[in-house]
């Protein structure tokens, strides 16, 4: 309790606090309006709204907790992700084993994370796992579609463990404003989801012009701009409450992180579109699968990384 | 020989403990139509198999207060003849153990332990592929289960297309890997049990049709 209480402390309350108006704002517009003007509720919109308080109460909690419970939740998520992936993605029954091994990579980088490993952490998913995934995959003695198998196993680990793993390795940061990793953690996860949600409405709203039709039919100029002002406003705000970044770094990222996390989305949607599927899964009721609610959170969160990492703490550690 | 279930929360707490959590972080479940499922017997639930874990993944669908009605359908010459498996089987699982092959002189009714569940109101699981065959495809029906079903006329029969555990655990390996596992549930099915060719000819197009509605890619 003491410690949640501590983490509380250096703006992170104020931040949660805003977190849980925004939940209560959405409950009112998805549940109690309907209810007070006697008109049935939109059942999608309740959905998404229920599974966004337990997806932010779950992450709240976890950050809150303590550095392991949130690097283990982390890696709980990349785990998610990968299993979705690996599911939804043409294999060989010749690779069914080796799958064991792309799997055994996740405890592996969070390793990293969990020791503050940097030059491990960055290291072992782009270079180790990649040469030695193919030498398994060589030792099947199968080689028809090889290089599809190879490609699209490393591709999945890129994206669900190494750069999502990002967003664990804020934490073991060393701390520059007093709410520490937990403050960029929560930074960068809140700009990129409202960023998301932002977007969402104001092309519900305001949508017209198509972006990339033959890709992802409902992105529209208007709502990616309406996206982009809201969360380039939430950034510059929320910046000096949690995090050590300044003002101009804090413009930036809040210009860069929606315009990376629509590219994580439409890359997403490619993909989906390629097998022939409109959500990653149905875990999440009204968002559909993981994939689909952290698609835009696996380009950000090594964007966002880097970025503090160069700009911030480069002139730190000199 | 009783075939009630001995130990109905035994089988309840193992679902509740290890099962269904296993089933969820584990592999992870799709379930499409879930609604279709009975929840008052008698009924006959029938569904394609890839795996030992198929039986487990059907029984988890069911609500809690429906699971102590339901008796999968298990095959006594494999899983009646180790004394721990057996047990194991009967009463964890809760299976209906059946006769595959009456023994030699004996004109014993393999269908019957069935028949008599049906009459007390259970919800039975048959696999009438009668084998876990080649991983992800389907064998032709066995004809017990339009025998059964015209035995019963009016029981409903709801077909159920299961995928994925061909791929996570299929026959022959011991090692399982984590990958969705997805079940469509589908409406009973309306053919007439006594045209026995047409009628499991009609659970088979409804399985293929089930089956078409479930995620699948391979390369091979």
């Amino acid at each position: 309790m003491t410690t949640i209480l501590g983490t509380l402390q250096g703006g992170v309350g104020i931040v949660l606090s805003f977190i849980l108006a925004l939940l209560v704002l959405a409950t009112i517009i998805s549940e109690v309006l309907p209810r007070v003007q006697g008109r049935p509720g939109n059942a999608e919109l309740i959905a998404r709204v229920r599974a966004w308080w337990v997806m932010a109460g779950l992450f709240v909690l976890a950050v809150l907790v303590d550095k392991r419970v949130g690097i283990t939740f982390v890696m709980f998520l990349s785990y998610l992700a990968l299993k979705e992936y690996l599911s939804l993605i043409p294999q060989r029954r010749s690779d069914r084993r080796v799958l064991l091994w792309v799997y055994l990579a996740i405890p592996l980088q969070y390793l990293w994370v969990y020791t503050g490993r940097y030059g491990m952490f960055i290291i072992v998913v782009p270079v180790y796992v990649f040469l030695f995934l193919p030498f398994r995959l060589m030792l099947t003695g199968v080689t028809q579609n090889f290089l599809r198998a190879s490609s699209t196993l490393h591709w999945g680990l890129m994206l669900t463990v190494f750069a999502l793993g990002h967003l664990a390795y804020l934490l073991v940061l060393p701390p520059l404003h007093p709410a520490g990793g937990v403050g960029l953690l929560l930074y960068v996860v809140l700009v990129t989801q409202f960023g998301d949600v932002a977007q969402y409405v104001c092309g519900k709203r305001f949508g017209r012009r198509k972006i990339v039709p033959q890709v992802s039919p409902n992105k529209t100029w208007e709502g990616f701009l309406g996206g982009l002002v809201s969360a380039a406003l939430l950034a510059v705000l929320i910046a000096p409450v949690i995090t050590p970044l300044n003002r101009l770094e804090a413009l930036v990222l809040g210009l860069a992180l929606p315009i990376v996390g629509f590219i994580g989305d439409v890359t997403m949607s490619a993909v989906k579109r390629d097998l022939g599927v409109k959500d990653a899964s149905s875990l999440i009721p009204g968002h559909g699968g993981i994939l689909d609610r952290i698609d835009s959170l696996m380009f950000t969160a090594p964007v966002f990384f880097h970025f503090i990492y160069y700009f911030v703490y480069g002139p730190v550690r000199g | 020989m009783s075939d009630a279930l001995a130990f109905p929360w035994l089988r309840a707490a193992f679902f509740a403990v290890v099962v269904r959590p296993a089933l969820l972080l584990g592999f992870g479940l799709g379930v499409r139509h879930r609604e279709r499922l009975p929840q008052v017997g008698p009924a006959i639930v029938v569904a394609n198999h890839n795996s030992h874990l198929d039986t487990l993944l059907l029984l988890s669908l069911f609500r809690f207060g429906t699971l102590r009605l339901v008796r999968p359908a298990a095959a006594a010459d494999y899983f009646g003849q180790q004394p721990l498996v057996n047990w194991l089987t009967r009463h964890l699982i809760g299976a209906l153990m059946i006769e595959r092959r009456p023994k030699a002189g004996e004109r014993a009714d393999p269908l019957a332990g069935l028949s008599a569940a049906l009459q007390r109101g259970e919800i039975i699981l048959l696999f009438p592929e009668g084998t876990r065959g080649q991983p992800e495809v389907r064998e032709a029906l066995k004809s017990g289960l339009a025998h059964l079903a015209r035995r019963h006329p009016g029981v409903p029969v709801i077909p159920v297309a299961l995928r994925g555990l061909g791929r996570a655990l299929p026959k022959g390996e011991w090692l399982p890997v984590p990958l969705n596992l997805y079940a469509s549930i589908g409406e009973a099915v309306g053919a007439d049990p006594s045209d026995k060719l047409a009628f499991t000819q009609a659970v088979e197009a409804e399985l293929d049709r089930l089956d078409a509605e479930l995620p699948a890619a391979l390369w091979d």
